[in-house]
């Protein structure tokens, strides 16, 4: 989509479309794109519409949502799993207790693992780099169902890692039964068995505050284990894709001023990834609050209902408890979260003003790239004219 | 980015527009021709029946799919039996569609909100041998005092004892349990290094025996009494034996359920109703097992009854079939023949009999019958039922009047 907004090629559009020989082109342009855009009509953006009616409705559950039968409740559905004080909203405290600890260990555990892994892989002195980067990516193409039955039998209480841990003399725990949470434990161990009263006696979403802290249960820890060791290939191929569009120029010139490898990585090769880095944040982020079929396959919410997640019990609420509505509006607010949370970490990733700058000095054909430039013109933020744009493709180079 | 914006608006509203004459094409059908309606409400013509069923195994698909064949081939209607891979999902999308399935396997929980939104056709006062059924099961799949569907079997839950185990350490027939405090010594007696005395899952569908036992239990004469007296001390008591040893949960041995713990001999007894014969036959052919009742707790005995119904759709075009196969389905020759291939037991009295001396081991499951309770049926029952297992789950070190208390106040908020 970037590349076809970007300005270069809007502004000659504009000035010639009214008169010449480009006058048929955008008929040309929405013809080839009709089918696509119908098929995601069809099946995108109409089924999204209508749920978001539903949402809104209280469509039982019995033939089209929009027959005459079905009438608007406002934002009833929503009430109801957020401020309704019943069972429907502690359901949603506590979804959303444990997919947002879900997505505090993931995303940065796996974007990290990624990096590590790319910058291992990438590296010209490894014997063998094929091999590596196949077998971390393999787990990322194997079905996720395949390796949650995996997991099971790995993390069942006389599975292999139990049994390696007993080698070591640890007794582990009975991982996807157990529904204690890991900061909980930790507390526990410390002889902090119960919560001060400021904790226990007020809450969000009808789970208290104290129990929001519990940390992920360790049938939890075992699903974000597995979340890292299944997506962190797929990452790994984002960041080497992005390593090798960094050129070695700026690169061999900081180790010309002194630089030692630690602090080229940090301050020369991860700047230059900002724009992967983003991409990877955002998938991470926008994958790890929808997780849905580890839950479905593995453990359908529990033990206690400490897997339960957002995107589960939508599916649980529409298709089991026939609260159509309720599931409708678990999704949309779902889907606010992670835009919001989209936003947010584009700012927090956005081009400050001074470091931008500093890189000028690289000589000027630098500016010839192609693929992150793509990237850069989506996630650069203020490079906003055709003037700016080759200062913003400098920078990310 | 700088697109036009006359344009985007072109394009959405064309989208629109496709999108609303998809949308019509999907709502019109299923509502522009009523089936015809006769005498007794159903409707009738001379479509196929489908049959949709969640099946445990081969065993069960192929005993439903020979019933329904020879029903065909007798009244000369055309039915096709399928085999769900998620039940409730299917029958869902099957409505919302306004093409269900016209007969259904359909579980209690889910009764009473396919009957809220007019998903079901109630036909059991239309059923020829409807007061064959046992009452307890009516009642089951009677909502709002209507008796919607026709139990198609059923199953309770008894003490299985492995007979190896129990002859081991010296125990004969005259000591199995009748009383809580005989389960208490056997399940003693029976606990050593590597084997608990008792186990059963971590849920109100095996806990909730002992609840009734005491007295208590979720809902019992239509009034939720989840934090009675009777249901804490039902929870006192597993609590008590949970945390001396003597009682597991069977995940907590390792096992997913009662069944698998017995058949490892990871527990000497279990609770687990009549489904265990099929698996233990498949899973442990050689491991020797007795059933008992379960025993007597302060207010008698008690247990819990698990059913299904054969549901039929509101939008069927055909249900006059339906019904006719409903009959013939439910009948003793039919309910024997199934209770042979895959285990439950048969949902009408006069099959009894039969059953019993077809089946003289596993009598005590029938026995259970005249006692037993049923989790509660109301619309969001199985949303309470899943909150409370899942505090259940840490009941060894949970606080039962707590526990029994959040199950009350949340049976209260959904209570007809």
């Amino acid at each position: 989509m970037s590349v076809l907004a970007s300005p270069r090629d809007a502004m000659p559009r504009r000035a010639g479309s009214p008169r010449g020989i480009r006058h048929g082109e955008a008929l040309a342009g929405w013809l080839f794109t009709l089918p696509v855009l119908l098929i995601l009509g069809v099946f995108l953006l109409v089924p999204v519409l209508m749920a978001l009616w539903v949402s809104f409705s209280d469509w039982s559950g019995r033939g089209s949502p929009l027959s005459s039968g079905v009438g608007f409740v406002g934002l009833d559905n929503y009430a109801a799993v957020t401020t309704g004080g019943g069972l429907a909203e502690r359901d949603f405290g506590i979804a959303m207790r444990n997919n947002a600890w879900y997505v505090l260990l993931v995303v940065p555990l796996q974007t990290g693992l990624a990096l590590f892994l790319a910058v291992l892989v990438n590296r010209a002195v490894l014997r063998g780099r094929g091999v590596f980067r196949t077998a971390f990516y393999f787990p990322s193409v194997t079905s996720s169902v395949a390796i949650t039955v995996l997991w099971l039998f790995l993390f069942s209480t006389s599975g292999v890692v139990n049994a390696i841990l007993a080698r070591v003399g640890i007794a582990g725990p009975n991982w996807f039964n157990d529904p204690s949470g890991v900061l909980h434990n930790l507390l526990g161990a410390l002889g902090v068995r119960s919560g001060p009263e400021a904790l226990t006696q007020h809450g969000f979403l009808g789970v208290s505050w104290w129990d929001w802290l519990a940390g992920p249960s360790v049938a939890m820890s075992a699903f974000v284990v597995m979340a890292i060791f299944t997506t962190s290939g797929t990452f790994m191929l984002l960041f080497i894709a992005g390593l090798q569009n960094i050129g070695p120029d700026i690169d061999e010139a900081a180790m010309m001023d002194g630089a030692n490898a630690w602090q080229r990585f940090w301050r020369i090769t991860l700047p230059q990834l900002r724009p992967t880095l983003f991409t990877v944040l955002t998938l991470g982020l926008i994958g790890c609050w929808q997780v849905f079929d580890q839950i479905y396959t593995g453990t359908q919410g529990g033990p206690g209902k400490t897997t339960l997640t957002p995107a589960y019990l939508s599916y649980r609420s529409a298709f089991l408890s026939q609260d159509w509505g309720q599931g409708a509006a678990i999704a949309f607010i779902l889907f606010v979260i992670i835009v919001l949370l989209t936003i947010l970490q584009r700012w927090i990733l956005r081009e400050r003003p001074d470091v931008r700058r500093r890189p000028r000095r690289g000589p000027r054909k630098l500016t010839g790239g192609n693929g992150p430039g793509v990237v850069e013109a989506g996630a650069g933020g203020p490079a906003g004219g055709p003037a700016s744009e080759p200062s913003a493709k400098e920078d990310a180079r | 980015m700088t697109r036009p914006s006359s344009r985007k608006l072109v394009g959405a509203g064309a989208l629109l527009v496709a999108g609303a004459l998809a949308l019509t094409a999907c709502g019109g059908s299923g509502f522009d021709e009523p089936a015809e309606e006769e005498a007794g409400g159903l409707t009738s013509s001379d479509d196929a029946l489908s049959v949709l069923i969640g099946s445990s195994g081969d065993a069960e698909t192929d005993a439903v799919t020979d019933a329904v064949a020879a029903w065909s081939e007798e009244s000369g209607v055309t039915a096709e039996v399928q085999v769900a891979s998620d039940l409730p999902q299917q029958l869902s999308q099957g409505f919302a569609a306004g093409t269900p399935a016209d007969l259904f396997y359909l579980a209690p929980e889910a009764i009473a909100g396919y009957a809220d939104n007019g998903s079901l056709q109630p036909y059991g006062d239309l059923l020829a041998n409807k007061d064959d059924f046992y009452p307890s099961l009516v009642e089951n799949f009677t909502v709002d005092g209507t008796f919607y569907c026709a139990p198609k079997d059923f199953s309770t839950l008894g003490l299985v004892i492995n007979t190896q185990l129990w002859a081991d350490a010296g125990l004969t027939d005259a000591d199995i349990p009748t009383t809580w405090d005989e389960l208490a010594t056997v399940a003693k007696t029976l606990t050593t290094d590597d084997q608990v005395g008792l186990s059963f899952g971590a849920e109100y569908q095996r806990v909730g025996a002992f609840m009734a036992q005491a007295g208590g239990g979720l809902v019992v004469d239509g009034e939720p009494v989840a934090d009675s007296e009777g249901s804490v001390e039902g929870l006192d008591y597993v609590q008590t034996h949970l945390k001396d040893g003597t009682f597991a949960y069977s995940s907590d041995l390792g096992a997913g359920w009662g069944g698998e713990a017995l058949g490892k001999e990871l527990a000497a007894m279990v609770v687990e109703g009549n489904w265990i014969t099929g698996a233990m036959s498949a899973d442990f052919p050689d491991v020797e097992y007795t059933v008992a009742q379960l025993p007597a707790g302060p207010a008698g005995q008690g247990t819990l009854q698990f059913t299904n119904c054969w549901g039929m759709a509101a939008d069927s075009p055909n249900q006059e079939a339906a019904l006719d196969l409903v009959e013939y389905l439910t009948s003793t020759e039919q309910q024997l023949a199934f209770s042979e291939a895959f285990g439950p037991m048969p949902s009408i009295q006069s099959a009894a009999a039969d059953w019993m001396s077809a089946n003289p081991d596993l009598g005590a499951f029938l026995d259970g019958a005249a006692y037993a309770q049923f989790p509660p049926n109301w619309a969001g029952a199985a949303d309470v039922i899943t909150d409370l297992n899942a505090q259940l789950e840490s009941l060894e070190t949970g606080n039962p009047q707590e526990i029994l208390e959040t199950a009350q106040s949340n049976l209260e908020a959904i209570a007809e």
